[in-house]
């Protein structure tokens, strides 16, 4: 009884914070879990052609259907894919413009430390984990897609032809691998070892200390390390990223910054427009009962 | 004597229901032209609602994973909430600015904002995932930094204010005097709840948006995109206004008062009037938009024209006509107006949902022929339940038993 009470109460106190649509949020200063992981991809050591473990690999992790995996297959390359419900991880081929190399990009799930789609989900399906993975409940799940608008790199995919229980499907980095202190699955499989698992603080450090060193090799930028306030997925590239399919120009401004002033102005509204609208209605009614009297003192004008 | 009672009710509930008639003659009265055209369009539009149920929505619509959101969200969703805003546009001036001049046409409106925004809910089943989730943010799992969450926590809470608002009219039709009149004193709270409730969902559908900026086309990228989600919103629901009486005027002719036939001519001109007004503000919003960004460089590219299109086409050319009708007295150059002014919002929705939204992707996204008739299944239901809401209900006369009663 009393914890249907309490529940009750909750559910009004959530309608008052719904209602002010109330960020309810961690302090504006922290800059996130220090302690959490990454992967950093550098792509000049990736060889794509006649290998794509790392998507065996997911999809076994993810156990995935294999129907539309044939490792043998080049010409999958021809044309740029993206993540979708039955892939959470795929490798696209770019050229580099400057010498006509073939450039090979894995592409996952960019664990962004603030991530769009937290903020975006009304359910709170998303969460950013101490360990760095963004993970996604589907029991709380009402199928808006509203994250999948939010999310800047078109990562997330949703199950379009799942009637009954569909979900949005991605990368998790593998949480449940990482909770039990191993390495994601691309990770643990990948034979060139262009990816690293790690500390994200230690993997810029490592990135940075790889343009020094090949400064040749490499050109000056880690992306993930800034873009729309950092991501846990970071990459290495010879070439400006933009020729490798990324958006560069998404800024640094973490994505739920773009809606927190409109949410701060919300409550303004509820508080303010109450009084506004009364007084409003009041002075219509005073002008109408002015009316009345200026008609009642016509009519005395006329009896005289 | 509860028999007699119950016999009473009984009664009053068929003869509200069949318009005094029998079942017999009730069925026979309707077959006609309007209705078969409405079986023709439920003959599809119920199978097609029942792949959409059993087989996804993958089956019946051509959303995919980088375009999420499609006609379903365009036009069902964010042009039916903007043009159901008439309710709560009509109850302000009726209510708060005293403009009695407008009180013919509040109930009818108040009617038309509910069941639009009943029947965007409808819409938007077919889109959610898993619609039976509906009812998880206010109950299960609160993601309170989501523009999304209030949008979902005031369309329920607004449906609920809007049945209040209408309820008196069910009250009347029942001859239920005494529950009427505590519906009727809560006319006032309703109309104000209402005001604040729709200022902040209405603006929140454009604030949707602000989380998306490297994917909407900057023409229409601003951060005035609640502003102006909210002005047009209250233009449409004006015009919405204009379009749906002009119609109630000619189908509903035998239930409507001879000097409420006089009235609406005004009613259609200040009408006209203030939505000439308010467009031509939202017209140099427009501009104010691209000018505080500084985005004129986008105005010489494709989407830049068809940016202009809608700027010119569809908010200026329509704020001319009806300011010109209103000044020449020209009641059709008003409707036409009107109705202008509703495509160029529906245009408006669609640009920002679908046509300036992942712009520079190459794969874009097309409707299925399915996707857009569910949309007009969903219409046509809608404007069933109205007509017979309608012809049930003293929505658009004065009930005579209830002349002197005060009604709010």
């Amino acid at each position: 009884m009393s914890v249907g009470r309490r529940k009750f109460l909750g559910t009004i106190s959530t309608a008052t914070i719904a209602l002010a649509g109330l960020k309810v949020s961690a302090n504006e200063n922290f800059t996130g879990y220090p302690e959490r992981y990454g992967m950093l991809i550098d792509t000049t050591q990736c060889i794509g052609k006649d290998c794509r473990l790392c998507e065996d690999a997911c999809k076994k992790r993810n156990k995935l259907s294999l129907d539309d995996l044939d490792l043998k297959d080049n010409s999958v390359f021809d044309k740029a894919r993206r993540t979708n419900s039955n892939n959470f991880t795929i490798v696209n081929k770019f050229i580099n413009p400057d010498n006509q190399k073939d450039i090979f990009v894995k592409f996952q799930c960019m664990q962004c430390n603030e991530p769009a789609c937290a903020s975006a989900c009304l359910v709170k399906a998303f969460t950013k984990t101490p360990e760095g993975s963004v993970i996604y409940n589907k029991d709380v799940c009402i199928g808006c897609r509203y994250c999948m608008v939010a999310c800047p790199f078109y990562t997330l995919a949703y199950d379009y032809n799942d009637a009954y229980t569909p979900q949005v499907r991605k990368c998790t980095m593998c949480f449940e691998k990482i909770k039990d202190g191993q390495k994601p699955a691309c990770v643990e499989i990948c034979p060139k070892e262009s990816i690293t698992f790690g500390k994200r603080e230690e993997l810029i450090e490592l990135a940075h200390q790889k343009i020094r060193s090949h400064p040749d090799r490499y050109i000056d930028r880690v992306y993930g390390e800034l873009d729309v306030g950092g991501t846990s997925v970071l990459y290495l590239a010879e070439t400006d990223f933009a020729n490798l399919g990324f958006d560069t120009q998404l800024g640094k401004t973490p994505y739920p910054e773009y809606t927190r002033g409109f949410l701060s102005a919300v409550p303004l509204v509820l508080t303010i427009w109450p009084v506004l609208l009364v007084g409003l209605y009041k002075a219509s009614q005073s002008r109408e009962l002015k009316t009345t009297k200026e008609i009642y003192k016509d009519e005395e004008g006329d009896k005289k | 004597m509860n028999r007699v009672i119950e016999q009473q009710y009984n009664n009053k509930f068929k003869e509200v229901l069949l318009l005094g008639n029998d079942w017999k003659k009730y069925f026979r009265s309707l077959i006609t032209p309007f209705n078969v055209i409405a079986a023709l369009i439920l003959s599809i539009g119920i199978p097609l609602t029942v792949i959409r149920f059993t087989r996804g929505i993958g089956a019946v619509s051509n959303l995919n994973d980088t375009n999420p959101w499609g006609f379903w969200i365009g036009v069902d969703v964010l042009s039916g909430v903007a043009l159901a805003a008439g309710g709560f546009t009509i109850g302000t001036a009726v209510y708060l600015f005293g403009m009695k001049k407008y009180h013919p046409i509040l109930r009818p409106a108040i009617l038309t904002g509910f069941l639009g925004y009943f029947f965007v809910v409808v819409g938007l089943c077919f889109d959610l995932g898993r619609p039976w989730r509906l009812p998880y943010p206010m109950f299960v799992s609160y993601g309170v930094t989501s523009v999304m969450f209030l949008v979902g926590w005031h369309v329920a809470t607004y449906l609920t204010v809007q049945f209040i608002e209408f309820s008196p009219a069910f009250f009347e039709a029942f001859g239920w005097r005494k529950i009427r009149r505590w519906a009727v004193r809560l006319t006032i709270g309703a109309t104000i709840a209402g005001v604040i409730l729709s200022t902040l969902h209405q603006s929140a559908l454009g604030a949707l948006f602000l989380i998306s900026p490297n994917k909407l086309h900057p023409l229409w990228y601003t951060s005035y995109l609640p502003v102006f989600f909210f002005v047009s919103a209250i233009v449409g629901g004006m015009t919405m206004v204009i379009f749906e009486s002009t119609i109630s005027h000619k189908v509903f002719r035998h239930q409507i008062d001879p000097v409420d036939h006089l009235t609406l001519k005004e009613i259609t001109f200040g009408l006209g009037k203030g939505a000439s007004a308010l467009l031509f503000t939202y017209f140099c919003l427009k501009w104010v938009g691209v000018a505080h960004h500084n985005n004129w460089h986008y105005l010489n590219t494709s989407l830049g024209h068809w940016f202009l299109v809608e700027v010119f086409g569809f908010i200026l050319a329509p704020c001319l006509v009806l300011f010109m009708g209103f000044k020449r007295m020209n009641l059709t150059m008003v409707r036409t107006g009107a109705i202008w002014t509703v495509l160029g919002l529906i245009l408006n929705r669609v640009n920002v949902s679908i046509i300036a939204m992942n712009w520079q992707r190459a794969d874009r996204y097309f409707p299925s022929w399915m996707e857009i008739m569910i949309t007009i299944t969903v219409i046509t239901v809608g404007l069933l339940v109205f007509r017979f809401i309608v012809n049930r209900t003293p929505t658009l006369y004065r009930h005579p038993d209830f002349l002197n009663e005060p009604d709010h």
